[in-house]
């Protein structure tokens, strides 16, 4: 049993259906990200553990207690928006203080616990500036020390560093990591970076269309991916359909050229049309002893990406993309060109059913 | 200077002297009370007369209950339209024009009829209560500006997510209206204010159809029988109401700085 225990949850609107089947536990301490497009459910269904959503069905634990219907401001749930939503009529002391002087604590605590916070932050001059005298950045730590200060069961964080540039998002991102870890607060983040998901979360909920589609920690998501969406969504990959030629061996034809996929295709009948994924770092211009598959192909396109290269290698009605590290020295592949491209049977991802992406 | 620019000035220019001429004649003929010379005299006679101190009082009294009224009842108003009645905003707003389309005399004969002294709420029946209807009454009048003024606050700041923001800190309704959402629509609910106490003090007809003792009957009073008093009573209230607008402009400038940094 977690802390954070969903069962059956669903939301519907008037005319649509948001969230539905969503079952979910969340172990004290751990940092789950739901991760998804626009338009998947994942911030409705945070805004159902918030309590600013009422579920159609459904219930929502916390430490074992029904939440389900309780309002927003009795669930001791701390949120991050990614508008900050600090209050500008407020100091960044106030700001940090609001919950604490809501909840009547005496102001010698609320002192206390406002400077440790700031400290925490690293904010600690900044407590008689207003939030427009800030910048992006730390307007979004004053948000997190304000939803930490009540010391909440569960932190949420509605993509908070989607209004920030690169930089900082990548730098705020591991202090949230970091502030997380240190206070070990259970923590639900929404967000539709892979890349912000992988590198933070314990476990990642992969949604689409209001549904859960794979939950698993960040290596299973990426590297066993079990339907096309979720290997399309998380990372680059290519995704090539072909016929079963033996389950028990995984061996499939891609544009009448053999390949195994090491984790076997059991589930699958001879004869039957499949879908296998690759990742481009996988895939590999020359061959090698640890690469059991080759597959002969034509270069389609190159791509310098900086410090990669990118390649595009058509096989017939199927194509797989590969990265090379740049170097200056080495000759790059012409559009045209013939090539053989060679891929490890443990990197062939075996996707669920005729695999749609 | 290019033909196009003097047409320009020209225009200005005429809008100027179309506003600011009736107002120096006015001002001019205020100063005339004295034969010969000119003189604050009419001033003098007006600021010291006992009828002018009770009846500005009372419309001050009356523009302040105005005000507080207005405000409990807009600001809620317009805050939960905002944030979860949204598609009754058109309903709404037609509601708070009716004011402007329905004439003063109109509304003030409707109140008589039904809250005449025979009626179930005789609101006529003593001078308080007729207080009472005259300040609802006002309110019903500055409703459409005190509204607008309230409504563009509200639309400058994100209301949904402060208020969830609260809503997630463990406050209540009213720690968030008081607390949060007033005080960052102050600006627009003191300009909301400004024009109610500028509509209130210079109102006449529904003051004088249910006879309390109001700065606007008695403005009309001394427009009746005074030559120069009638001008600087007018010169007096116009400083009092363009006082009340260069506040609005001073605390909206202040207002756009703070937003300006927020950026």
């Amino acid at each position: 049993m977690g802390l954070l225990e969903i069962r059956g949850l669903q939301k519907k609107f008037a005319t649509s259906t948001a969230v539905e089947h969503f079952e979910l536990d969340v172990e004290r301490g751990e940092f789950v990200s739901f991760l998804g497009p626009s338009g998947c459910g994942k911030t409705t269904t945070l805004r159902m553990i918030a309590g600013f959503e009422i579920p159609s069905a459904g219930t929502i634990r916390i430490d074992g207690a029904d939440i389900t219907r309780r309002p927003p401001n009795q669930r001791n749930v701390g949120m991050v928006f990614q508008s900050y939503a600090l209050f500008p009529n407020m100091t960044v002391a106030d700001n940090v203080g609001f919950g604490l002087k809501v909840a009547r604590k005496p102001s010698a605590e609320l002192g206390t616990r406002v400077r440790e916070m700031l400290e925490l932050i690293k904010l600690p001059m900044m407590g008689a500036r207003y939030p427009y005298q800030l910048s992006g950045g730390q307007q979004q730590r004053v948000a997190l020390a304000r939803a930490l200060a009540i010391q909440p069961k569960v932190l949420l964080l509605d993509e908070p560093l989607s209004a920030l540039d690169a930089k900082i998002r990548v730098s705020l991102r591991n202090e949230i990591r970091a502030i997380q870890r240190k206070l070990g607060i259970t923590t639900i983040y929404v967000t539709h970076d892979q890349e912000e998901a992988l590198s933070l979360s314990d476990r990642i909920v992969v949604m689409r269309d209001g549904r859960i589609e794979q939950i698993g920690t960040p290596f299973e998501i990426y590297n066993f991916p079990r339907t096309g969406f979720v290997a399309s969504f998380v990372g680059t990959l290519s995704i090539l359909r072909g016929q079963v030629i033996d389950p028990e061996r995984g061996a499939i034809a891609i544009d009448g050229q053999e390949i195994r996929a090491s984790r076997g295709l059991a589930d699958a009948r001879v004869g039957e049309m499949r879908a296998v994924a690759l990742r481009p770092e996988i895939v590999s211009l020359h061959t090698s002893a640890h690469n059991g598959n080759r597959m002969q192909g034509t270069v389609e396109d190159v791509n310098f990406l900086g410090s990669i290269v990118r390649i595009r290698v058509r096989f017939g009605e199927n194509a797989v993309s590969l990265d090379t590290f740049n170097n200056p020295s080495a000759t790059l592949p012409e559009p045209g060109q013939a090539v053989t491209v060679s891929f490890p049977g443990e990197g062939v991802l075996v996707l669920e059913g005729s695999a749609t992406a | 200077m290019t033909r196009r620019a003097i047409w320009s000035w020209l225009v200005v220019l005429a809008g100027v002297l179309y506003f600011f001429v009736p107002l120096l004649g006015t001002f001019e003929f205020s100063l005339r009370y004295r034969r010969g010379v000119y003189s604050f005299e009419a001033y003098r006679i007006v600021l010291g007369d006992p009828r002018f101190h009770e009846t500005f009082l009372y419309s001050t009294l009356l523009a302040l209950a105005t005000i507080a009224v207005g405000i409990l009842l807009i600001v809620p108003t317009a805050y939960w339209i905002q944030l979860r009645l949204p598609r009754l905003r058109p309903a709404v707003e037609f509601i708070t024009l009716l004011p402007l389309v329905i004439p003063a005399i109109v509304l003030v004969f409707g109140y008589l009829r039904i809250y005449n002294s025979s009626s179930l709420l005789p609101m006529t029946a003593s001078d308080r209560s007729t207080d009472v209807l005259l300040m609802f009454s006002y309110v019903t009048l500055a409703m459409p500006y005190m509204y607008r003024a309230v409504d563009a606050g509200l639309r400058a700041i994100d209301v949904r997510t402060l208020t969830e923001a609260a809503q997630s800190l463990g406050a209540s309704w009213g720690t968030i209206l008081f607390r949060v959402i007033l005080p960052n629509v102050q600006v627009a609910v003191l300009s909301g204010a400004f024009l109610t106490f500028a509509i209130v003090i210079g109102e006449f007809t529904m003051a004088s159809l249910l006879d309390r003792p109001a700065f606007g009957p008695y403005l009309q009073l001394i427009g009746a029988n005074r030559a120069y008093e009638p001008s600087a009573l007018a010169i007096i209230t116009l400083a009092i109401t363009w006082s009340c607008m260069a506040l609005i402009q001073i605390l909206g400038r202040r207002s756009a700085g703070q937003t300006v940094g927020a950026h």
